[in-house]
């Protein structure tokens, strides 16, 4: 009699898990995780100091503007997102440095804290993929970012419109879009990176300790290691002609590019200033005979599309990197 | 597949599973079946292989060799159906502090796919069922572990498995919830035909609950059946265990039980004297000790508890295995083993 109930049960249960099969698993730990991160305190911490530091960078750009140190007419929209004050950063390099802090304040914890709570085994042996786990947490707070970085776009641009008075342009409305998809994009890649330390490290200290390390390394110490690293390669006596200067620059600008920090920063710099008409080194023959103007937008984001590119397939590596680290855990109690 | 079919009610079948890591092997060529509707006990010390067993029967951890099968699924190559179908307790089963247990539960029910109505109904049956609807709305965080305890068996049946996993579901509980824990477990059998399998070196529990029980020592079932099989097994092989006691309680008492034919020890444990003889020697000890002027005041024979049956186990494999593994039994069974080697040399 007991068996017959069951079995009831059992096709009473089976119709509705047919249909939502896939990706039931990711869309509850998904939700579970928007909730999670709206709910704690850490976002609304990160999220006041992004502010601050964003009004911070408006204020001192305006202040700039109306000191009359900054003579240029066009794209004065574009200008608040890129003049930096007389002692503060700009927002776009602002944004450079404190991106990476968001993304890893939102991961660094993802996993190890699941598995030290006790709740990562429970969660692997519900009949859910093991992949989906990751993608759910990352999803989640990608989902995050996108909404933070948007609207903060969204509000520093009101500010701005009310300060200085002159509606942006369709094409400024375009290249702030672009530059906010981009600073979502970088800030999602250390989200991933964050994920990854959180599946490799066992205490969430140390997985924040790497990504901080990393962090600093890629914003400050980059650009002096690879200095060391071309000067090695390309030792000055030996630069007689124009070319081993060429190539010395390239070297450096290409060594540099392998840091996401400055991937983000090149990118975002060209799309917010339409006068940059390339990102590697132009000889001045080159330039006989160019008319001096602006870059259209779409001419622009040609410009940085691989920048994107590279971005993206850093995360995607990432990624892969996690999923496989993940896969092979055996997952024990604490 | 064809052959789990014929034999209907194994639910668990087990063929020589093997797991090791680096050089130490965790679990060696486990061969085990287990019927549906049966509470099967696992009982070992810790790092006996138990909680490895677990795992690899919910593919959350690869085997070295061998392979597993739960209702007919390959619990290596398809683990999804596998979670489907059970129920795993972990040991220090932990939830998200910051949700109450009503959401601990909701969220299990999703991540299974279920639909909402069918989600809150079985919630509000589940709490109900382990007596925990009066703090479904707390943080899980402020639980005790009593507490967590009894949502995790919640949290395992929010699937309706067949077969449930509590991997050392007693720990750490008080008797009051013990008792109350074990009335549940054993309802989960009786009432809705679930298998069941514990992990767990909690004797006593165990024996209260399980149909039949099988002993892991150092990756390797030594021995597996109920309880008296076990006990009849030990006899055969010529342990017996008598405790007595007698008036007058003077040295002379212990000189008589040591003269006794078969006897292969005689010790002191608090107010009884234990015997280990190979045969059975009740009869001759009343007879001589009312010859000699003692009124026996205790007489037991031992074996027929776990407690011993698992002691007799644990001193045979430990002659069988030599002595490094010595240390860590004892410990574990605490008890001093100063048994004498005796006729002990074949494996159980």
């Amino acid at each position: 009699m007991i068996w017959r109930k069951r079995d009831k049960e059992d096709e009473a249960q089976k119709q509705p898990k047919g249909a939502n099969r896939f990706g039931s698993g990711l869309s509850a730990i998904y939700h579970k995780e928007m909730a999670d991160h709206i709910r704690s305190r850490r976002f609304l911490i990160v999220l006041g100091l992004v502010l601050l530091t964003s009004f911070a960078s408006i204020y001192g750009a305006v202040s700039g503007m109306w000191d009359g140190t900054n003579t240029s007419t066009d794209y004065r929209f574009l200008q608040l997102f890129i003049t930096s004050g007389s002692s503060i950063p700009s927002f776009i390099s602002f944004i450079a440095l404190l991106g990476p802090f968001v993304g890893l304040t939102l991961g660094f914890d993802a996993i190890n804290s699941e598995r030290s709570e006790g709740t990562l085994n429970c969660l692997v042996s519900q009949p859910v993929y093991r992949d989906s786990i990751i993608n759910g947490k990352f999803l989640a707070g990608a989902t995050m970012i996108v909404l933070m970085v948007f609207s903060m776009g969204l509000l520093i641009s009101a500010v701005g419109l009310l300060v200085i008075g002159i509606p942006p342009e369709g094409e400024e409305v375009g290249r702030i879009f672009v530059c906010l998809l981009f600073t979502a994009v970088y800030i999602c890649f250390w989200l991933a990176l964050s994920i990854l330390f959180s599946v490799i490290c066992r205490h969430a200290a140390t997985s924040a300790m790497l990504g901080i390390a990393l962090w600093i390394f890629f914003a400050l110490f980059m650009s002096l290691v690879v200095n060391i690293l071309t000067g090695i390669l390309y030792p000055t006596d030996q630069m007689t002609s124009v070319g081993s200067i060429m190539d010395y620059y390239e070297c450096q600008a290409n060594l540099n590019r392998l840091s996401p920090y400055y991937l983000y920063s090149e990118a975002v710099s060209t799309i917010m200033n339409p006068s940059v008409r390339s990102n590697n080194i132009i000889l001045p023959q080159q330039l006989s005979g160019a008319i001096t103007g602006y870059l259209s937008l779409g001419q622009s984001v040609l410009l940085v599309w691989p920048h994107l590119i590279g971005l993206l397939a850093l995360t995607a590596v990432i990624f892969a990197i996690s999923y496989i680290a993940f896969m092979r855990k055996e997952i024990r109690s604490r | 597949m064809s052959e789990h079919e014929m034999a209907e009610n194994v639910i668990i079948r087990i063929q020589e599973l093997t797991k090791c890591y680096g050089e130490k092997t965790a679990v060696s060529n486990l061969s085990l079946e287990i019927r549906k509707g049966e509470i099967f006990g696992l009982l070992g010390p810790n790092g006996a292989g138990k909680t490895t067993t677990t795992l690899m029967l919910l593919g959350l951890t690869e085997p070295t060799s061998g392979a597993a099968w739960i209702d007919g699924k390959d619990c290596i190559r398809d683990p999804i159906a596998i979670k489907r179908i059970t129920g795993y307790l972990p040991d220090n089963v932990g939830f998200y502090a910051d949700m109450t247990g009503r959401e601990n539960l909701r969220f299990t029910g999703r991540l299974n796919g279920l639909p909402e109505p069918v989600i809150e109904e079985r919630i509000t049956s589940l709490l109900e069922k382990v007596g925990m609807t009066y703090a479904a709305d707390q943080k899980a965080g402020t639980y005790s572990r009593g507490m967590k305890q009894r949502l995790g068996i919640a949290d395992v049946l929010m699937k309706d498995p067949k077969v449930v996993i509590l991997d050392e579901p007693t720990l750490g509980i008080d008797p009051e919830g013990m008792r109350e824990l074990i009335q549940l477990i054993r309802r989960l059998a009786e009432e809705d035909g679930r298998t069941i399998l514990i992990s767990s070196h909690q004797l006593h529990q165990i024996q209260q609950i399980c149909d039949r029980v099988g002993l892991f020592v150092d990756g390797t079932l030594i021995a597996c059946g109920t309880i008296e099989e076990l006990a009849k097994q030990m006899q055969q092989e010529g342990c017996y265990v008598l405790e007595t006691a007698a008036l007058p309680d003077n040295p002379e008492f212990p000189k008589l039980l040591e003269s006794l034919g078969n006897v292969n020890q005689v010790e002191r444990e608090g107010e009884v004297y234990v015997v280990h003889s190979s045969w059975d020697i009740k009869r001759e000890l009343i007879r001589r000790s009312l010859d000699a002027g003692f009124t026996l005041t205790h007489l037991r024979q031992r074996g027929n508890d776990l407690d011993e049956i698992y002691r007799r186990y644990f001193e045979k494999a430990e002659v069988n295995h030599g002595d490094d593994h010595k240390k860590k039994q004892k410990r574990f069974a605490g008890f001093g083993s100063r048994q004498q080697e005796h006729d002990l040399e074949e494996k159980g």
